[in-house]
């Protein structure tokens, strides 16, 4: 299942990011990780960098990780993240650029074929062009 | 005044106290053009550093600035995290790096506004708290050694806080509201203003 690169799902809101996964494991089964995460640290409307930290080590593999936000302190907070992680596994996490929902199935069912992690992001980030 | 543990414990407490009685305000602000969440996040923030302040105070200084931005990063939750964590992140790297305080103060706090324009992927006149922290740079820079500095910060940061009001936000949530965001301060132009009138009011204070 490492065998494919992992997708992050980070909202303001646990409902919207359980939703999304779901939505995405509906598309791809077991066959790409996802993990998510949503809320502030007290579970009110947010994000929140450690739980943030702890969704990409749920989800690591090796091929690398694509995180999807929905607003902007969503991906400041992912960007923030992925910086505290330790040096070796930073450059293989990327926050794309890209609607959360229809970005994260995009993603996962690219990444379920096998595509890279720079693949993976670009599927993605096409959704967010003109 | 020496840098000692006496002294972090008055500013980051004075800080933290003057962002935590604001919360309300920045929070009213919030929510006239963002997601109503700015003072209650930095409230958490900085109601953790005050949890820790007796860690975070022993520390050397450019360490406990440091700490003081790891734990916003950590706790805040709103995009006000990262980017007053990064600032103060940044800020203790300076001093750790060997900037000296009050020597180097406006290139420690340069380091500082380097890191949040950076995060924010933002600069000044987009609305934001860039609008305060660039004049008060401007002005530790310009007016460095001048005995009433402290005061003419306080200045310049109100005058630029208020000056936010016209602008028109293009970064954050208040970009989505367009030009329904022309007539209010930002709450991040506003938050920093309190920041920076807290740590001049202590430094007065124990001048």
């Amino acid at each position: 299942m490492s065998d494919t690169v992992s997708i992050v799902i980070v909202s303001h809101s646990p409902d919207v990011a359980r939703g999304a996964a779901d939505m995405v494991r509906q598309m791809v089964g077991s066959e790409v990780k996802v993990a998510f995460c949503g809320g502030n640290v007290e579970g009110g409307l947010g994000t929140s960098v450690p739980h943030i930290m702890e969704a990409i080590d749920a989800a690591w593999s090796p091929r690398g990780v694509a995180i999807l936000v929905d607003l902007g302190g969503a991906e400041t907070n992912s960007e923030m993240a992925v910086e505290l992680l330790p040096a070796e596994r930073r450059s293989l996490v990327v926050v794309c650029n890209a609607p959360i929902v229809e970005g994260a199935v995009m993603a996962a069912t690219e990444a379920a074929g096998g595509s890279p992690l720079d693949r993976v992001r670009a599927v993605a980030e096409e959704l967010s062009a003109d | 005044m020496p840098l000692n543990e006496a002294a972090m414990r008055t500013l980051i407490s004075a800080a933290a106290e003057e962002v935590i009685a604001h919360a309300q305000e920045l929070t009213a602000l919030d929510q006239a053009i963002g997601d109503g969440d700015h003072g209650i996040n930095m409230k958490r923030g900085f109601e953790a550093v005050l949890g820790k302040l007796d860690v975070i105070a022993a520390q050397p200084a450019g360490d406990a600035v440091k700490s003081v931005g790891k734990t916003l990063v950590m706790t805040v939750g709103g995009a006000s995290g990262p980017l007053y964590g990064s600032f103060f992140m940044a800020l203790g790297d300076a001093i750790t790096a060997g900037k000296r305080l009050p020597e180097d103060l406006a290139e420690a706090f340069a380091s500082g506004v380097e890191a949040v324009s950076k995060r924010g992927k933002s600069r000044a006149g987009e609305k934001t708290m860039l609008d305060v922290l660039t004049p008060v740079l401007d002005t530790l820079r310009s007016e460095a050694g001048r005995p009433d500095l402290p005061r003419r910060l306080c200045k310049v940061a109100s005058e630029a806080a208020e000056k936010t009001a016209p602008m028109l936000a293009t970064k954050g949530r208040a970009s989505f509201l367009g030009e329904r965001s022309i007539g209010h301060v930002d709450p991040g132009a506003r938050s920093s203003c309190v920041l920076v009138h807290a740590i001049c009011n202590a430094l007065e204070a124990r001048a």
